[in-house]
């Protein structure tokens, strides 16, 4: 498999219905619908990006269904938002638009960044 | 899809930055629709919709008859309407059956009515036994159903969206819609428990 972004296996974990951790069915309207920050970034992303008409929310979902189909067939701890940006990544790469080694190579030079220079998004 | 370039080990989060960081340089999304989006669905956007939907079929019969012959119209009646919400199938659970919603390819969900789908909807263990072995999968979530319940299970498609409008609870005749909106959760929604007895 040549997927992209694809999660680094860690072994089978049987798909059990997580009742008690961080997966747990919530028991009140009010949990939190981003676990970090980032999620909600990479969520926006897709709608400010989808909102402009770049393209169509099918396609996005065909992404989406196959970065899932990666993850699940992996192994290891799932997380949704990782697919969801890695289905923004693959789609926006094969449209010629982002290419996913720049992101790469941005994101190294964030890791540079001297302590104390973090930007806030949002201010 | 075309293969592309092999990831670094570079944390998600950083990732994430990135590409937002490239997408606003090259103009294809402004950093204010971005926030505008997070802040909808982060606060705004949620089950209390929902509730307020199913709280007002269980007063007002004619409205029930609407929700579940036009899901979508109903529920925009009421001001709900939005991305994921172009058709919105609203299924009626009874004494005799239970209808149960997923999606099982990624997470398709009614996103006006119930906001982003919580982390058990996305897992891959809910996605995959809720079609397996549902009655099993419910009891997990707390919901024991006798052997004669009926279950059906639901998975939405590129085109349909599932709400469940569960059964009103005993012992709440006479309520009114905000006194019952409270009983309806997420959760009841989704069809993975029955709406709250009143305390």
């Amino acid at each position: 498999m040549t997927g992209l972004l694809q999660p680094r296996g860690l072994g089978g974990v049987p798909p059990r219905l997580d009742v008690e951790g961080p997966a747990a069915p919530p028991r009140s309207n009010g949990e939190l619908v981003f676990a970090a920050p980032w999620e909600s970034r990479a969520f926006g992303l897709v709608m400010a990006l989808h909102d402009g008409g770049l393209f169509e929310w099918e396609a996005f979902r065909q992404e989406l269904i196959r970065a899932v189909a990666r993850a699940e067939a992996a192994g290891g701890e799932f997380s949704y938002y990782r697919c969801w940006l890695e289905a923004l990544q693959t789609l926006l790469h094969d449209a010629g638009l982002v290419d996913v080694v720049a992101v790469e190579e941005r994101a190294g030079e964030l890791t540079a960044r001297p302590a104390g220079h973090d930007h806030d998004h949002g201010h | 899809m075309s293969p592309v370039p092999a990831p670094s080990d570079l944390p998600v989060e950083l990732r994430t930055e990135a590409l937002e960081s490239i997408l606003v340089e090259k103009g294809l999304v402004d950093p204010a629709v971005l926030d505008k989006f997070i802040k909808t669905y982060a606060e705004d956007v949620g089950p209390l919709n929902g509730a307020k939907v199913v709280a007002k079929a269980w007063t007002d019969p004619e409205y029930k008859a609407r929700l579940l012959e036009d899901g979508t119209a109903a529920i925009a009646e009421m001001g709900f309407k939005g991305p994921q919400g172009e058709c919105i199938v609203v299924l009626e659970n009874t004494p005799t059956l239970h209808q149960l919603v997923v999606c099982t390819l990624c997470s398709c969900y009614p996103w006006p009515v119930l906001g982003l789908p919580p982390s058990w909807y996305k897992d891959p263990a809910y996605r995959s036994r809720a079609v397996r072995e549902p009655r099993a999968l419910l009891a997990e979530f707390g919901l024991d159903l006798g052997p004669d319940v009926e279950i059906r299970v639901f998975d939405s498609s590129s085109e349909v969206r599932y709400m469940v409008l569960p059964e009103r609870p005993a012992g709440t005749e006479g309520f009114s819609e905000d006194q019952l909106v409270p009983l309806v959760t997420r959760e009841a929604m989704t069809g993975v428990a029955k709406a709250k007895s009143p305390a």
